[in-house]
């Protein structure tokens, strides 16, 4: 027997060759997201230099340090905002994957959240049932707030977009009756506080003095979920079968129909499932003001920035959440919040055009390299 | 009898605003483009038109307000010059016409001059009247919605360029604009005014046109406690069914949204005329986001309670036709005032719902008659797709 000796400088290099690809391939994929980053940053600056130049750079380093402000407890909150967050990009993504375009998320999610309440308080279960069962029902609710829109595409070929909207703007006034009916608070004018049985476990042990709760947990498992589901599973192949391209699909025997209620349903189910996480705390009310929650169309922003991915999904949740988080320690400079929403805006529109972009950004890079081909063959000349 | 003619009256503000802006959605919808971004145009537009308004108001003749009369004054005289331009060489007279507009032939010389000075004549004379009358009510909210309609087009143009040539979805891009125009009306009123509200101080609604009220039902009806902008919105609808149907810019919009490559084919821009129609929708969102606030409320709080979005269901509900947009705006309009004006109907009151029910009615409503109406729906062939000179 003869035995090879084993190289480290080889080993070394091999697996240092491994990780630059990875890395490589990684930036690849992320690139468009990144560009967009960096140009809502960009844009985002150039605002505040323009408002007040003197706090903008740190402000913007406020901002992009975001929940670690705050140290552990700035943390914890973060991971608490985040949850909801991934959980309707998730729902976005998903729904984007099989072609339809969820902006009825908030609904979705204002459904799951009132029912993850009204169980939470008007019902006593022993001990760890309770959070369980109302996590459960908000979900099941945020699917049947989901499922309504799939029919109508599905069956009688209603604009998804369309009939979604609706359905958020019937959620926020629904959402006004049922609290003011069942679980009315009248001396603060909101929805009653939770049982603390009710409520999600918390990590106060670990982020002392913030609200983070397992909920990003449930968001990460829920998204691994969806990952399965999506690339994993003969159900999968179909739904991003239908994305890619409905007619062919159907050419190709499967029930877009079907596909179509399925998406939606599962995707209503993950942005209720945000809406009890986001309430299943004790403390957290919801208002008798007439709003529709913005966290599903952080979804949309979410949803776009992680490549209609779920594991981009859950990153780029986490982005957001912390440059929220920022922006809320920000305010200690000349500077209002929505400056946040303006940054992801642009963020939006960029990943919106970025597949033109690039072609743009090639056009000029050989363009650049055609000059400087002259310049560098005329110098050679002379 | 009096109850009627209050809700009548109290649902032309509402309507106005669905009218004008399913007006401006039927300009993009039929050239392809879909624009979700309603919303976020008509908050812009209201922001900047509801400032204008404001200064207007407390600062009526500094050096700055003047240049932005000037300014607005002129491009709107501009526009409507063309358009007279383009009604001349319809009907026919090709003196007239602007092909003869053409800036290197020296014959047009002095064609051209007659132009410039009629245009600088009314530019004046728009200006002048406002320090000779001293600024009326209705001109300063004419000025308002000329400024909201011109802060719409240029901001609808940032879709229109994301949509159309940098070929982005539709919906993702007009979604970034409903995102950023709240933000930027917060961050920057309150930035330079330290608050987000933008307040008016006059009512614009007309208690009784002269003469034409006193007429006895039509007056009540048509002619007391109305906004100036309900004559504007009517005569919009009267010059859009125009502009679709019996001009040569409505044929090749109405091809340019059921097939764009056959359009193109006959030698059509696509990407000029979708650009056009976007840029439009943005005119009258803009305009329309000026005379919602204007004509519900005594201050811009950087919201326009849905109606974009709602616009875009009474053109879906309109089946993207004027006439039955004109239906649909009547119909949305008194089930949104039902919710504000129930209390004043004894029949409604005493059944002793609360408000957020009759909140719901328009919205049901609407999810009911797209689930019957939607499978024969006409929509345009073409809507929402993206076009890519190169594909089949």
């Amino acid at each position: 027997m003869h035995e090879k000796k084993i190289n480290m400088k080889d080993v070394i290099k091999n697996v240092g060759k491994v990780i630059y690809r990875g890395l490589k391939r990684a930036f690849i994929v992320m690139k468009p997201s990144l560009v967009a980053i960096g140009l809502g940053l960009l844009i985002g600056l150039m605002i505040m230099i323009i408002f007040d130049a003197g706090d903008a750079f740190p402000a913007l380093g406020t901002l992009l340090i975001g929940g670690f402000n705050g140290g552990l407890r700035g943390i914890g909150n973060t991971l608490y905002q985040a949850a909801p967050i991934i959980l309707t990009g998730l729902a976005v993504a998903f729904a984007f994957r099989t072609g339809l375009f969820n902006i009825g998320a908030s609904g979705q999610m204002m459904m799951g959240a009132y029912v993850a309440i009204h169980i939470g308080v008007r019902y006593s279960l022993p001990g760890t049932l309770h959070w369980i069962v109302a996590f459960l029902a908000g979900m099941l609710a945020g699917a049947i707030w989901g499922l309504i829109p799939g029919l109508l595409k599905a069956l009688s070929n209603v604009n998804e977009v369309v009939s979604s909207i609706m359905m958020n703007y019937i959620a926020g006034n629904l959402l006004i009756i049922l609290i003011m009916r069942y679980v009315f608070n009248s001396s603060y004018s909101r929805s009653l506080n939770i049982l603390r049985t009710a409520e999600l476990p918390l990590l106060t042990s670990v982020f002392p003095g913030s609200t983070a709760n397992i909920g990003i947990f449930i968001a990460i498992i829920v998204v691994v979920i969806a990952h399965i589901i999506l690339h994993k599973t003969t159900l999968g192949f179909g739904l991003r079968a239908s994305g890619f391209s409905m007619p062919g699909s159907k050419y190709a025997g499967m029930n877009t129909k079907a596909n179509i209620i399925t998406a939606m349903t599962l995707s209503g189910s993950f942005a209720g499932m945000a809406g009890a996480i986001a309430f299943l705390v004790v403390g957290k009310n919801i208002g008798t003001a007439f709003e529709i929650f913005p966290q599903g169309f952080d979804g949309i922003s979410v949803a776009l920035l992680g490549l209609g991915e779920p594991i981009g999904a859950l990153f780029a949740g986490l982005f957001l959440a912390n440059i929220r988080m920022g922006a809320f320690y920000m305010q200690r400079y000349s500077f209002v919040p929505q400056i946040i929403d303006m940054i992801i805006a642009v963020i939006v529109y960029v990943t919106a055009i970025s597949s033109a972009l690039q072609i743009v950004f090639k056009r000029y890079r050989e363009q650049i390299k055609s000059w400087s081909k002259r310049i560098f063959k005329k110098k050679e000349g002379q | 009898m009096d109850i009627l003619y209050l809700l009548i009256q109290n649902a032309y503000p509402t309507m106005t605003v669905l009218l004008i802006v399913a007006l401006g959605g039927l300009l993009t919808e039929r050239s392809g483009v879909t624009n979700i971004a309603l919303e976020g145009i008509m908050i812009f537009g209201a922001f900047l038109g509801v400032w204008a308004i404001h200064g207007l108001e407390i600062y009526p003749f500094t050096v700055m307000t003047i240049i932005v009369m000037i300014l607005v004054s002129l491009v709107w005289v501009i526009s409507i010059a063309l358009l007279i331009h383009f009604g001349l060489s319809k009907l026919g007279l090709k003196e007239f016409s602007l092909k003869r507009l053409n800036f290197k032939n020296p014959e047009n010389k002095g064609y051209i001059a007659i132009n410039i000075i009629f245009v600088i004549i009314f530019t004046g004379l728009i200006v002048l009247s406002f320090f000779v009358f001293g600024i009326p009510k209705q001109l300063i909210l004419i000025m308002g919605i000329m400024i909201g309609g011109m802060v719409g087009a240029l901001y609808a143009m940032i879709h229109a360029y994301a949509s159309i040539h940098m070929k982005a979805d539709q919906v993702i891009s007009a979604t970034a604009l409903n995102l950023f125009a709240p933000a930027f009306a917060i961050f920057t009123a309150r930035f330079i005014q330290r608050g987000q509200q933008i307040p008016f101080s006059s009512s614009f609604m007309i208690q009784k046109v002269p003469l034409l009220g006193d007429i006895p039902v039509i007056g009540d009806l048509f002619f007391s406690r109305v906004f100036i902008s309900f004559y504007i919105a009517l005569a919009l609808l009267v010059i859009l069914w125009i502009i679709v149907y019996k001009s040569k810019f409505g044929l090749r919009l109405r091809a340019c949204g059921e097939n764009p490559h056959a359009a193109d084919s006959l030698g059509i821009n696509i990407y000029k005329l979708r650009f056009k129609a976007v840029v439009l929708s943005g005119l009258f969102a803009g305009m329309g986001g000026v005379i919602f606030v204007i004509s519900t409320s005594t201050e811009f709080n950087v919201t326009v309670a849905g109606f974009g979005f709602l616009a875009i269901a009474v053109l879906i509900f309109g089946n993207w036709r004027p006439r039955g947009i004109l239906m649909a705006a009547i119909f949305f309009g008194f089930t949104k005032t039902l919710a504000s004006s129930y209390t004043a109907l004894p029949v409604l009151y005493d059944l002793g719902f609360q408000r957020e029910y009759y909140e719901l009615i328009p919205y049901i409503a609407t999810l009911i008659i797209l689930a019957f109406f939607s499978k024969n729906s006409q929509a345009p062939k073409a809507l929402g797709q993206i076009y890519d000179q190169g594909k089949r």
